[in-house]
């Protein structure tokens, strides 16, 4: 769009903007055709499906999008990017919601996945490996003392067989690896 | 001999160490050599692009420069790391703004990329640069009538098709299998999401993914279930009792990895593949390769291990 006067960016731009390394097509190209949806295997558990969310977002309605668990609900398959016929990138728009939404700290407190991330992303700062038994907190409440059990049940067979890490793993230029992050992102925002 | 940057991934140090070992047995009878990437650090998973995109670039970045000094071409087998080192790799080559930006947050761990490594999942490195014709002929012990569901799950071959056969769908992961002497199945939901990391956020989503693949692996006939992937491989087996329990059904399906039936088609010894650590015994492979070799496929002087 060819403007003179300086316009304020719509949701729409400003959501695709954010998608800067992965050579997604604009969302303003979206033909609603809903092949996105047909090809998402976690569809029948999202309040909005992948088409109508990348409708809403066109139609500037960031609050409605925000509230949306349909990013959070994705599970980067990629089968709608494969699939898309105009050439955008749906399972990369789900990661820029997660970063829109937590970047401005607007997501659906009863969801797992945000903390969860947060989790991930902390860890690996610190010691540069991802430790599994460290995520448990996000989500071993999930589903009451029963699923409490469940999962300490599930995690001792698989101790058993020597496959939970006792002691987290860590690189060892650690420092180095803090001072080359902290080039790209102030690590107090995130930490 | 040929040599690769190896990038293990966080899961194969102890949740996937079998698929760790027997990925290097694997490559040793087929005369691989791995040089495990000097101090490594995690591809950033899935969770690091909810966090930040230029950080995750960063992660994998590191990796990278690393083994461009080491001179080799990078291997990675897992596909959530595959996929994260592939397609940093190709922005840094398209980009160089993000590669001076990269290449400025390397110099605090001395390093630098100039673009020069190519990245592999481990199963391209077999399929295509050893070749399924060298793999014939290290078979001592064919699959012989071992009905494999071969899952290949998603980033193996997505986004963006790279060598996922177009639109009639990939074949290298059942021609591999039949190369080694197994049966593949005709599994539909072979190239369907296993649930990644909704396990742990979205449990329920995940379980019904689940339930969906491992019925169909089921009715394929299948007996086992062979996966590329650590995180594929943990869910399709460890939740099986999970998925049992939710939705009323009765599935139990060993979930084995590529490399341990390549290996045990091979005649190495099924404890140096790491079987006996999976939480559903994987019988039928172990009945298969129990059985005697075929004398006229001992290959030229090979030592055949004891089954």
């Amino acid at each position: 769009m060819v403007t003179t006067a300086w316009t304020k960016p719509s949701f729409s731009d400003e959501i695709t903007n954010q998608m800067y390394t992965t050579g997604t097509r604009g969302l303003n190209c979206c033909i609603q055709c809903a092949t996105c949806s047909a090809a998402c295997p976690a569809v029948d558990f999202m309040d909005h499906t992948p088409r109508r969310l990348i409708g809403m977002i066109n139609a500037g309605m960031r609050d409605e999008v925000l509230d949306s668990n349909t990013f959070w609900t994705c599970a980067s398959c990629f089968a709608c990017s494969d699939h898309c016929p105009k050439g955008i990138h749906p399972s990369e728009l789900m990661y820029v919601l997660k970063r829109y939404s937590l970047w401005k700290n607007r997501f659906r407190r009863d969801l797992v996945g945000p903390d969860f991330s947060r989790r991930f992303v902390r860890t690996i700062m610190r010691t540069g490996k991802s430790y599994e038994p460290g995520y448990a907190p996000a989500f071993i409440f999930e589903g009451g003392f029963e699923g409490l059990l469940r999962n300490m049940q599930g995690g001792l067979k698989l101790l058993a067989k020597g496959r939970i890490p006792l002691i987290p793993s860590r690189i060892k230029r650690v420092a180095n690896f803090r001072r080359m992050l902290s080039r790209v992102v102030p690590l107090e925002g995130i930490e | 001999m040929k040599r690769y940057a190896y990038y293990p991934g966080c899961s194969l140090e102890t949740m996937a160490a079998s698929y760790h070992i027997s990925a290097v047995e694997t490559a040793a009878k087929l005369d691989v050599a791995f040089e495990e990437i000097e101090d490594w650090n995690c591809c950033g998973a899935t969770a690091y692009s909810a966090i930040d995109e230029l950080l995750a670039q960063t992660l994998c970045s590191r990796n990278l420069a690393i083994a461009e000094k080491a001179g080799l071409d990078v291997v990675a087998p897992c596909s959530a790391c595959f996929k994260n080192l592939y397609f940093t790799n190709e922005h840094l080559k398209a980009d160089p703004d993000l590669a001076e930006h990269m290449n400025f947050a390397l110099e605090a761990d001395d390093l630098h990329y100039r673009g020069s490594v190519s990245v592999q999942h481990l199963m391209h490195v077999f399929v295509n640069d050893v070749g399924l014709d060298a793999i014939k002929r290290q078979v001592t012990h064919p699959l012989t009538g071992l009905k494999v569901a071969t899952y290949y799950g998603c980033q193996l071959i997505r986004p963006r098709r790279h060598d996922g056969g177009g639109e009639a769908g990939p074949r290298f992961f059942e021609d591999l299998m039949t190369a080694i002497g197994a049966t593949p199945v005709r599994f539909g939901y072979g190239l369907r999401c296993c649930g990644a990391s909704l396990i742990a956020t979205n449990r329920k989503v995940a379980l019904g993914m689940l339930r969906d693949l491992l019925r169909d692996a089921k009715l394929a006939g299948a007996e086992v279930i062979a996966t590329a992937c650590p995180l594929c491989q943990y869910n399709l087996e460890c939740y099986q009792g999970d998925v049992n329990r939710e939705f009323g059904t009765d599935i139990s399906i060993p979930v084995v990895y590529f490399t341990q039936l390549m290996g045990a088609a091979m005649g190495i010894r099924p404890k140096s593949l790491g079987f006996g650590r999976e939480l559903i015994p994987a019988d039928p492979v172990l009945a298969c390769v129990a059985r005697k070799p075929a004398a006229a496929k001992a290959s030229h002087g090979s030592k055949v291990g004891k089954p």
